[in-house]
């Protein structure tokens, strides 16, 4: 059979295990493993060896499940077989936040080579060298593709890297005893974390609104940013794919009341060797390694924010750096002025390792071909989408965006009452992932957020397309029908999704059972 | 520029990928000498120009129209020229890849927050799916699988800790701490916390930053005086700083130098006394034999899962926990996804949905509590594969098995002359052993024990100066007592 040569759909259906909750599958006795025990020479001279415990010896061992080895891993093959990876589908439905597809040899490499898999961090540099090389190598990398001065590979994700640069703009202002500044700005089609992490780093933030053309407002910008702005943390494009061509009169307007500009290139797709944070006039950046650079995102990490500084902010960076003598790459643990750490040892190394070979890979033209590749795909999806009954597009008309669109169901939700979240549940009766709507709050209606990158095909694009199309004809001839979907997945529709009384929550299995007085 | 190329070199091309093409499109010659991305597919000229064409550009650049010439990166980018194809990348970071000495070949006696434990091939086989590997946020429905995974990591770590409450992971042990932190103060309205000066200094480092404000600390930490004889808390010295200005005490159990904090019970209710939270820093793998947090008294449990299941990797096995008692209190602060089981369509199925969304920064940006992301998920689906494999027997023998194996070298390793156990405290798996009496450096020490393929104690005289030259030493129960035996003749050796 296979897929339907006009229409380009599916007869899909996912796995439908109908799985326990593994606590549920307990049977007394049963293992699942058995551990080393300690040899007879060391029994005979240790002893049990529990006793020096006393009060603090564990009286009643964990309520975990008993269960033999084959039932659990068929049981994590199966909730395997029900999550829908990049790997198995046309993942084009996390706008914002698309996966690109992470080549197997690195997985191969990152997962089971002991040059990898079996370092110890704390290991003397002499034994890690093929490791910190590609650190030092992949830091010269990214500084050649943002323009700043120095790298670092420490924070655990994206929101974490802006986080990191956050705290190096309050070192420096710290630094220059400079106390006044107590304010972040931001923007509200920037990522969340642009907010947030300045919140949490102490500051009181200030979210511009877009104008009518989805811009932040610059005149609301000149008016917010005063001597007592701290830095302005931002993404261009912004979550819309609209591209602000006046971001170097945003980053001077801070410049001029002593704030600094840090750039969230979470996902830099569409710019790799087309622009650069350094000649928009950014004092630090930060990309998601993870996103641009091909580590695979395993179900929320690991992953990395790796972000980047300009020379005068290099020492306030975190510990260690790694380092290059001409012959021999090493540790720098001693910087008086570094922020400390965010992260424990230095970051991710697979993950390092991934980008590394990705980049050496592609090289200057492959990257560019990247960026290329992304910005032709959105566009190509965007015509497309746009012909799509009930869809409309805010903002920029007449623009080319790059690498995402955000879109809306608007019309769609006015002419048949089905709305996004009723669309995006019916994705994946197709085999596609469900759409990323937007994060919150919706400024855009009924919004959802399409990102191709360079991953896909034409005829992978064209068939998402078709997906889209056939759901916006099911909600103008049977809205019903779309509304109660999904049909064709692990799970059907689940009645009230936000879960926020207290009666409801139920976040482990013990409070499960509690709440349900369950046995 | 074009030149002329002999036929030998366009076959070359040809097969390696590259092939030409001369595609008329809106009066200008396409990509000539192109190479086409296996994972790029539309880098295929012809589809490239179908598509311009459907997008009504008459060149790539067309595309890029907003973004104004001044901006534009002009350039080509100076990074090293690509090694294509896959057999030789592959083989380039092999290369990279085998420099490094791992401790498969070695012996690790390291461990401080990164410790070598053995990982059942379940865990590796799990945590390769590429159903798994390669998703992201995708909703409960298609990734079903994904949050039920999830919601047995948190029920299986609660119950390991004997807690009720858990969101999905954080980056590491480092920021567990952090945000616990952070939580208490919350829950409690203060903002003082106290650490004992025996913590990790790792932990330290990252507390102090997160704790930080603009202009001041947003929240003052205080250190708490440890006992230098036995590497407990100095309870005196708590009953002194201790006030109703406290928003948390935070102890590490085992504590980072190995110690097990046997007056647990007694400063958790010192803590409660003043109305404040307790915060105890735990390695899990030492809750088959140890009592959890919770059973003396801790509001807050927390920690790196690294030894569950998960390999080393260089630090990038690391993943936080955080656990509290089922109280809105608690719950209401945590500030990552937390995945709720609940009812769907179908009678008695089971489905998921968000926690409290709202709590988060994805739901309220800057008013969500901290900041939430992409952090450990693989990670903790693997924990709960492991936990399930270990079930309570597991649990309990690989915590006697790591208590013996500890303490036969730790028994062992002070025997030899001038080599002393630092502490006679009882200990999990780590202790910290003091070699100023043999007088030679950990760090010279630590080199000539690589000549045996031994990878010694960290060297932790720099962190503790007050104990000479000391270096904390892990064993786990991967290590055999021949691995032991070993060890103890090299370091005879090195200290003749």
């Amino acid at each position: 059979m296979g897929r339907d040569k006009n229409t380009l759909l599916r007869k899909f259906h996912q796995a439908r295990w109908d799985e326990e909750i593994i606590l549920e599958m307990s049977v007394p006795g049963e293992r699942g493993i058995l551990v080393p025990r300690a040899e007879e020479g060391i029994r005979a001279e240790i002893g049990e060896g529990v006793s020096v415990l006393g009060n603090l010896r564990r009286k009643v061992p964990p309520a975990l499940p008993e269960v033999n080895q084959m039932r659990i891993n068929r049981h994590y093959m199966r909730l395997s077989q029900e999550t829908l990876g990049t790997d198995v589908n046309i993942d084009i439905s996390q706008g914002t936040c698309t996966m690109k597809y992470s080549p197997k040899f690195q997985e191969h490499l990152a997962a089971r080579h002991p040059g990898m898999t079996e370092i110890h961090p704390l290991q003397d540099e002499d034994t890690i060298q093929g490791i910190l090389e590609m650190y030092y190598k992949l830091e010269q990398f990214l500084k050649e593709i943002s323009g700043m001065d120095y790298f670092c590979f420490q924070p655990g994700g994206g929101a974490h890297g802006v986080f990191t640069n956050v705290s190096i703009v309050r070192a420096y202002h710290k630094s220059r005893g400079d106390k006044e500044r107590t304010e972040a700005i931001t923007t509200m089609f920037s990522h969340p974390c642009d907010a947030a992490t300045p919140r949490t780093a102490g500051y009181k933030v200030v979210t511009l609104m877009p104008d009518e053309n989805g811009y932040p407002d610059l005149q609301a910008m000149k008016a917010a940013l005063s001597e007592r702005t701290a830095g302005i943390f931002i993404t261009n494009p912004e979550d819309t794919g609209i591209y602000n061509p006046r971001i170097d009169e945003y980053v001077k307007a801070a410049h001029d009341v002593g704030a600094l500009c840090s750039y969230d290139q979470a996902n830099a797709n569409g710019m790799l060797g087309i622009a650069r944070a350094i000649e928009a006039g950014f004092d630090l950046c930060q990309f998601n390694i993870h996103k641009t650079f091909s580590a695979p995102h395993g179900c929320m990490g690991p992953a990395m924010g790796a972000h980047g500084v300009k020379a005068e902010l290099a020492k306030f960076l975190p510990v260690p750096r790694v380092e290059f003598d001409g012959k021999r790459y090493y540790l720098d643990y001693n910087r008086p002025e570094s922020i400390g750490r965010v992260r424990s040892f230095y970051g991710n190394a697979p993950i390092v390792m991934r980008a590394y070979a990705w980049i050496m890979q592609h090289g200057a033209e492959g990257l560019r071909e990247v960026a290329e590749c992304s910005v032709l795909n959105n566009n190509y999806i965007e015509k497309k989408i746009r012909e799509v009954p009930g869809v409309v597009v805010r903002y920029a008309k007449g623009k080319r965006r790059l690498e995402q669109v955000r879109y809306s169901w608007e019309k769609l939700k006015e002419d048949t009452g089905v709305g996004t979240e009723d669309v995006m549940r019916r994705m994946g009766d197709f085999g596609l992932q469900h759409y990323w709507t937007s994060h919150h709050p919706w400024v855009v209606p009924e919004p959802f957020t399409l990102e191709p990158c360079e991953s896909y095909s034409k005829d992978d694009i064209d068939e998402y397309v078709a997906v889209i199309r056939q759901i916006s004809k099911e909600a103008y001839e049977d809205p019903e029908f779309v509304k109660n979907s999904p049909y064709n997945l692990p799970v059907h529709k689940v009645l009230a999704p936000s879960i926020d009384e207290t009666e409801r929550i139920a976040v482990t299995w013990r409070q499960y059972k509690k709440k349900k007085g369950v046995k | 520029m074009r030149r002329e190329r002999s036929l030998s070199s366009r076959f070359i091309d040809f097969i390696s990928g590259r092939y030409q093409i001369n595609n008329e499109i809106g009066g200008k010659v396409m990509d000539e000498n192109k190479i086409v991305y296996p994972y790029i597919p539309n880098s295929v000229p012809e589809i490239k120009a179908q598509m311009l064409k459907e997008v009504e550009a008459s060149e790539i650049m067309d595309l890029y129209i907003e973004i104004p010439e001044h901006l534009k990166y002009k350039r080509k980018l100076n990074i090293p020229e690509p090694i294509s194809d896959e057999y030789s990348i592959r083989r380039h970071i092999e290369s990279l890849l085998n420099k490094n000495k791992n401790c498969s070949e070695y012996l690790n006696f390291m461990g401080a927050s990164c410790a070598q434990h053995f990982v059942p091939a379940v865990c590796d086989e799990i945590n390769g799916r590429g159903e798994f590997l390669t998703a992201y946020v995708g909703e409960s429905y298609a990734d079903h699988g994904k949050w039920q995974a999830l919601f047995e990591y948190g029920s299986l770590m609660g119950e390991l800790l004997d807690m009720d409450i858990l969101s999905c992971p954080l980056y590491d042990g480092t920021q567990a701490a952090a945000t616990s932190l952070r939580m208490a103060c919350r829950c409690t309205g203060r903002k003082e916390v106290l650490l004992p000066k025996s913590i990790n200094q790792e932990v330290l480092m990252v507390v102090r930053n997160y704790l930080q404000g603009p202009t001041k600390p947003q929240v003052d930490i205080q250190m708490i005086d440890f006992d230098t004889k036995t590497g407990l808390l100095d309870i005196k010295d708590l009953k002194k700083k201790i006030s109703s200005k406290t928003a948390s005490v935070f102890i590490e159990n085992p504590g980072y130098l190995g110690c097990i904090e046997t007056q647990a019970e007694e400063i958790g209710k010192i803590t409660h006394k003043n109305g404040a939270e307790f915060i105890v820093y735990t390695d899990p793998i030492s809750l088959g034999m140890i009592a959890p947090p919770s059973q003396y008294g801790a509001t807050f449990a927390c920690g790196d899962f690294h030894p569950l299941g998960i390999h080393m990797q260089c630090g990038g096995g690391q993943g936080g926990f955080i656990a509290t008692h089922d109280d809105m209190k608690y719950i209401a602060e945590f500030k990552d996804l937390m995945f709720g089981l609940t009812e769907t369509l179908e009678e008695g199925e089971y489905g998921f949905g968000e926690v409290l969304f709202d709590r988060t920064s994805y739901g309220s940006r800057e008013k969500g509590k901290e900041f939430t992301g992409t952090s450990t998920g693989l990670w903790a689906i693997t924990v709960a594969v492991y936990l399930s494999l270990m079930g309570p027997k597991g649990m309990v023998e690989i915590g006697q098995t790591i208590m013996q194996k500890a303490q036969y070298a730790a028994r062992q390793i002070s025997k030899i002359e001038g080599v002393n156990l630092l502490f006679n405290t009882p200990f999990f798996k780590e202790f910290v052993i003091n070699f100023s009496m043999a007088g030679k450096s950990v760090r010279k020490i630590n080199k000539a024990l690589l000549e045996y393929k031994i990878f010694g104690g960290k060297d932790i005289s720099d962190e503790f100066p007050q104990f000479g030259q000391s270096a904390l030493y892990c064993v786990t129960e991967i290590v055999t007592k021949e691995d032991i035996d070993k060890l103890v003749n090299a370091l005879r050796e090195i200290n003749k």
